[in-house]
């Protein structure tokens, strides 16, 4: 049984992006607020903290989570996988020309939960792309192009695939 | 005439997405630094009250606390316009969610655990929940002391012994003779509640003071020289002692240019012996703690002849500004001097009062009071056009405004300072294919409708606002452009890059954009608000540009033995104009050029360049009079819906905007400005607004209650195009587009849904509720 | 940033749940079961809970199983609702889920912390009520079947302590006709305005409701009037509106008055749907 009380910080391994970190955590911390101050990985913002926004979006053993809506304790010994884990991908040059991106603030969210989008179900057809991009808010660009972008993604994913 | 340069008018990327793409450019919250310590706010559970007692003993009982802040510690008021708000509420509280104590603690859940524990004990007062109760005979007075107010700025005029925050007249012509002749007339009111901006980033600000007196402030904000003002008009910090660094700004949309964290955080580390601490809004304190968006009551009066000439208008109208005046003083005055609309109106009467109530106080929202006149006015013209019989995009281009005219304030338009109202029209109208079914029954139940809107703005900034630009070069020729102006996901570094690039006539991907400020090394400017930034610190590059290209010309003169006449630039390098071969690379001269014999000359170029508004004047109290723009931008928004009839939902198919931005500098950006602006206004106009209880209590303070457009539920597809008459003034002919795609589309997406309903929707937000209650009331 | 400090205890069997439960109630603390814990963290968060004690039920093994065991369905509560919807052993249940929050969230929410939720929709009941299902309850020292009718009074009555391990539906309930539709104030993710599930056994429908009163639920009376195919479909539902069970719910998201005139459309729909269906 896992038990990290309440009056000291437990260590804790958290695997991310391919490498362990040690954290020192309360059991009542975030797993955003422990991406954040103790790792430095702020790609993942705090929009609402009501699992609302999507802006603090992780993609967790391959599904998208609000990192707002997860005790740190309870991502010891999965995989998580952050925007910093995910240099020079395909998405973050679908983003930026297909102009998805304005005051960038939602764009690692909308990105990981793309990235986990298109790992799952490349083949996603516009109802798919529209139920699991509904978890993320933009105030800036309207969507439009975030949209294209998404589709832009899975197009490339498709092309990728060796022919059947 | 379109203006078609080497970089000017092309779709340069922005120069700040490869840093937003990969998670790694750094927002204001995203500094963490050992020993910070974190400020938490207590709040009012009350909207009007007497503060009674504040017991903070089991508060200090938390460990890691290290001062509690209350309203005492700085028992007066500041405002931007109107001084009426204290930092901290002291004696009595005005809305749900006001500030009234300020925890410092060690770490943020500390500061969170302690604020929960004060006990505050209240006085329940009557509240006021809406403006028409505020303008009532028997309303609660909100601020006793209302008379001894200091004004910030002139054109406020408080009403004591009422709610009334400021009053704003306007009267041309005469209006009462004209209004007697009219051989048709209408009335019509109009109302909505107030919303947020919800900037996806909450507001974020950490000051510390050091030991030799600098305050030092981070803040997410697009107003640092403003935070620099009130630290020193309230506070008597030297302006000199105040240093603001503002990075990347995750959206504003208005919000974040008024002033309320920084004092908050200022009494917290002064609180602390001046170490840094850290404020960050959660969204709840985001919503209401902080300045919202405005609610709004107005009434519309239009007079013409029975073949639509409209000869006199009469505007009435309460802006619920909340608990204090702050920006909502100037956008009772801004909706007042464009009261008409983009109309030639020759008798108008308006009447502008910002109301105080018991709501969370409002500041200025994208469009600055616009999409909410916008709205009543283009209602109204339908409305009109329905009564008149006469199309409506007929009547709005019979009465559109042209140069010559004069708007409410009677300034002199000129076909330098208007865009083309009739043509953006024209534009939409193809766009939107107005001329084929403006309505359709696509089956039993789903009908198709189309709502058309027109509308103009002024930039009104203070009659001195100003930006500058500082250029330095790096030793391989490439140049550091430093501007004040905060990038907020508007694009403006880009734009401000090309407009250098052009002028200097080089690859833009040699010049290094700074994109945070900091406003001991920045030259000043004014805010980055009221669509003014392309407009001024644009001027301001220019003029930057050509200092630099002054300097560079003098030292390649003596490098190449000529004149400075016979010389120009392009390619990083200065050419002989008669034989361009003949040049010297700007990484020769921009350091100084240095002989082969080791002497050097001319030493390194600094080009500057700055830009202050001019001839504009303050508005007349009795009148209105004055000059109070550089220029009008006119637009025009179209939307299609689909409506059900059987239960009132809808989708948003088409949206249209039309706009005469002057020279767009940079397509896809300006592209960009326009759907996120008709987004913004669409989704404010279909779903977004506060809803209170019987004691003004907030109900919806969060996202999963205040509801917003989300992914699919944009319209399916945004048209935008520009009609491109040059502005003047302006850099390369360009005006100001930032709040433009909003301003027109709650009108549009009303006047469509009232059209496919076949009721007149005057309320927002048009949820299918609304339209299902219009209905029923009209009995339809 | 959860304000408060509390223990966290991972156990691996029920009865490790309940004696930890047991040990720490005794020593006067706050305990609270912890599943996919969203609402756990954003009402403590927002300070409108609080708890000493913290267990979390995912390691146990039959919290989170999904399967077809003979003739019945198992429907761990520690599961979550996205997992329903993609393994969809029960399609009313994983289409009824699916409409529940947003996507991503989904990942997160699981259908024993949503049926346990302290909001007033808890939609994921909806199909539970329709199939008869029963629950398997951890109690101290024994763990025990009951009908969810039993246990279900306006919300799942548990004793402290006590917990929902599973969700077990009869197979046959899974392949009957069934529709369900949630409509929303505005836009597509919210808490229903009105959810209206409906599941066709023999010649009978039944129906059960979310967001029309102060809690989800299933009424016979309303299911025998809206069954009587001799009465034209608008009175059927005039009349079972008159058997409500009590006040249409009045809110900030719509009005009684809306939320009757969608509750009539959404069940003129379902009927359209059901009937059409025969
Ligand atoms: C973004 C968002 C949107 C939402 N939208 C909707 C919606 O549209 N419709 C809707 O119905 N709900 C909605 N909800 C509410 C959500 O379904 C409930 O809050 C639900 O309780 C969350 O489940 P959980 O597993 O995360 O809960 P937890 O926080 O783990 O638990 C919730 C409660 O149930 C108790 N509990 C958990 N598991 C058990 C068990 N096995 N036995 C007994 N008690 C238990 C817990 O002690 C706690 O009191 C939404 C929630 C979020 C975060
Ligand atoms: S911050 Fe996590 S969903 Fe908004
Ligand atoms: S780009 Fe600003 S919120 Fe999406």
């Amino acid at each position: 049984m896992i038990v990290s009380n309440a009056t000291d910080k437990t260590v804790k391994k958290l695997l991310i992006n391919g490498q362990s970190h040690d954290v020192v955590i309360r059991s009542a911390d975030l797993l955003l607020d422990t991406l954040r101050s103790q790792l430095g990985l702020t790609g993942a913002k705090p929009g609402c903290g009501n699992g609302d926004c999507g802006a603090c979006a992780v993609v967790v053993d391959g599904k998208p989570m609000h990192s707002c809506l997860s005790l740190t304790i309870e991502a010891v010994g999965k995989s998580i996988t952050t925007i910093e884990g995910l240099q020079d991908s395909p998405i973050q040059k679908a983003f930026i020309e297909n102009w998805a991106i304005q005051c960038g603030y939602c764009t690692p969210g909308f990105i990981m939960n793309c990235y986990a989008l298109s790992e799952t179900y490349p083949d996603a057809d516009d109802e798919t792309i529209e139920e699991w991009m509904q978890s993320n808010l933009c105030r800036c660009t309207g969507y439009q192009e975030i949209k294209e972008a998404v589709k832009t993604i899975l197009q490339i994913k498709k092309d990728q695939r060796p022919a059947q | 005439m379109k203006y078609y340069g080497t970089t000017v008018g092309k779709s340069e990327q922005r120069v700040d997405v490869v840093g937003k793409a990969t998670g790694k450019v750094k927002y204001v919250g995203d500094y963490h630094v050992p020993g910070l310590l974190h400020a938490k706010l207590v709040t009012s559970t009350e909207a009007h009250a007497w503060i009674k007692s504040i017991d903070t003993t089991k508060a200090w009982e938390v460990p890691g606390v290290r001062a509690i802040v209350l309203g005492d510690a700085f028992p007066y008021h500041i405002g931007p316009i109107l001084a009426d708000r204290p930092p901290l509420a002291f004696k009595k509280v005005r809305y749900y969610g006001e500030p009234i104590a300020i925890i410092v603690a060690d770490s943020e859940h500390q500061g969170k655990l302690a604020a929960s524990l004060v006990e505050v004990e209240y006085e329940p007062l009557p509240v006021v929940n809406s403006v028409k109760q505020a303008f009532g005979p028997d309303a609660p007075i909100i601020h006793e002391d209302l008379g001894n107010y200091t004004k910030i700025i002139s054109n406020v005029y408080p009403v004591p012994g009422t709610n009334i925050g400021s009053h704003i007249k306007i009267r041309k012509g005469d209006f009462a003779t004209a209004w007697a002749a009219c051989e048709e007339t209408i009335s019509a009111t109009y109302s909505f509640n107030l919303s947020d901006h919800a900037a996806m980033e909450t507001r974020s600000t950490s000051v510390e003071i050091n030991p030799d007196g600098k305050v030092v402030v981070h803040s997410c904000t697009q107003s640092p020289y403003t935070i620099k003002k009130v630290l020193n008009q309230f506070f008597n910090i030297e302006v000199g002692d105040v240093v603001v660094h503002v990075p990347v700004v995750g959206g504003a949309f208005g919000g974040k240019g008024t002033v309320q964290l920084e004092p908050l955080a200022y009494l917290a580390s002064k609180a602390v012996g001046g170490k840094m601490v850290k404020l960050q809004y959660e969204r709840e304190e985001d919503m209401i703690t902080a300045p919202c968006h405005i609610g709004v009551d107005m009434t519309i009066k239009l007079g013409a002849t029975k073949e639509g000439e409209i000869l006199a208008g009469q505007y009435t109208f309460l802006i619920d500004a909340g608990a204090y005046t702050d920006q909502a003083a100037g956008i009772t005055r801004a909706m007042a001097l464009d009261c008409t609309g983009p109309y030639h109106i020759p008798h108008v009467w308006c009447d502008s009062y910002c109301m105080y109530t018991n709501h969370p106080f409002a500041t200025s929202f994208r469009g600055y009071g616009h999409p909410e006149l916008t709205f009543g006015i283009e209602r109204t013209m339908d409305k009109f056009a329905k009564q008149l019989k006469i199309d409506p995009v007929v009547l709005r281009l019979k009465n559109a405004i042209k140069p010559g005219h004069t708007s409410p304030t009677q300034s002199i338009l000129t076909a330098h300072n208007i865009g083309d109202a009739a043509k953006c029209i024209e534009r939409a109208k193809e766009l939107i294919e107005w001329d084929q079914n403006k309505e359709t029954l696509v089956d039993e139940n789903i009908v198709r409708s189309k709502g058309i809107s027109l509308f103009w703005k002024t930039s009104t900034t203070a009659t001195n606002a100003q930006a500058g630009v500082v250029l330095t070069f790096e030793a391989d020729g490439t140049l550091n452009l430093n501007c004040a102006a905060i990038e907020l996901g508007q694009g403006t570094k880009t734009v401000l890059a090309q407009i250098v690039a052009e002028k200097l006539q080089m690859n833009i991907n040699d010049i290094h954009v700074n994109m945070e400020v900091n406003t001991q090394y920045d030259p000043h400017q004014w805010r980055t608000v009221a669509s003014s930034t392309t407009f001024l610190a644009g001027r301001a590059a220019l003029l930057a540009a050509e200092d630099a290209i002054r300097q560079l010309k003098k030292t390649a003169a003596i490098a190449l033995q000529c004149s400075e006449e016979d010389l120009e630039v392009g390619g990083s390098r200065v050419y002989i104009k008669s034989n361009p071969q003949h040049a010297i690379p700007f990484k020769d001269v921009s350091y100084g050029y240095k002989f082969p014999n080791g002497h050097a000359v001319g030493g390194q170029v600094v080009g500057v360049g700055t830009y202050i508004q001019k001839h504009l004047t303050p508005m007349d109290k009795e009148t209105g009079f004055g000059d109070v723009g550089p220029w009008w931008s006119v637009g025009a928004q179209a939307i299609e819906v689909e409506w059900n009839k059987r239960d009132c939902t809808y989708k948003m198919l088409r949206a249209v905007t039309v706009l005469d931005g002057g020279t767009i500098l940079n397509p896809r950006a300006a592209e960009q400005q326009m759907r996120g602006g008709m987004f913004l206004g669409l989704s404010w106009a279909s779903t977004e607004s506060f809803v209170f209880d019987e004691s003004a209590i907030t109900q919806n303070p969060n996202f999963r209650n205040y509801q917003m457009i989300r992914f699919g539920e944009q319209p399916t597809e945004y048209l935008v195009d520009f009609v491109e008459t040059p502005a003047a003034d302006g850099p390369y002919g360009a005006r100001g587009i930032g709040e433009y795609g909003v301003i027109g589309a709650a009108a549009a997406l009303g006047n469509s849904l009232s059209r496919a309903a076949d009721v007149e929707l005057d309320h927002l937000p048009l949820i299918p509720e609304l339209i299902w209650q219009t209905k029923k009331e009209s009995g339809r | 940033m959860i304000p408060f400090n509390f223990d966290y205890y991972k156990p691996s069997t029920a009865y490790e749940a309940v004696a930890t439960y047991q040990m720490a109630a005794d020593a006067g603390k706050e305990v609270l079961y912890y599943s996919g814990g969203t609402e756990f963290i954003t009402f403590a968060r927002t300070n409108q809970l609080k708890a000493d004690v913290v267990i979390d039920l995912k390691s146990i093994p039959e919290c989170t199983v999904l399967e077809q065991n003979g003739s019945e369905c198992v429907i761990g509560s520690a599961v979550s609702l996205n997992e329903l919807v993609t393994f969809n052993l029960f399609p009313l249940l994983g289409e009824t889920v699916k409409r529940i929050a947003d996507h991503t969230s989904r990942n997160k929410i699981t259908i024993g912390g949503n049926v346990n939720s302290r909001l007033i929709y808890r939609e994921g009941l909806l199909p539970f009520l329709l199939a008869d299902a029963k629950v398997k309850i951890a109690r101290k020292e024994k763990e025990e079947i009951v009908p969810l009718a039993d246990l279900y009074k306006q919300e799942i009555t548990l004793e402290p302590g006590s917990f929902v391990v599973q969700f077990i539906v009869d197979h046959a309930y899974t392949t009957l006709p069934f529709s369900t539709l949630k409509k929303t104030r505005m836009s597509q993710v919210g808490y229903p305005i009105v959810t209206v599930s409906a599941l066709k056994k023999d010649q009978d429908i039944r129906f059960a409701f979310s967001g029309v009163c102060q809690y989800p639920f299933r009424s016979f009376e309303m299911e025998k009037i809206l069954s009587d195919g001799t009465m034209p479909e608008q009175d059927r539902i005039e009349q079972a509106l008159s058997k409500l069970p009590g006040p249409i719910l009045h809110d900030s998201y719509a009005s009684a008055g809306y939320r009757e005139f969608v509750f009539k459309n959404t069940l003129a729909d379902t009927l359209q749907m059901m009937e059409g269906n025969q």
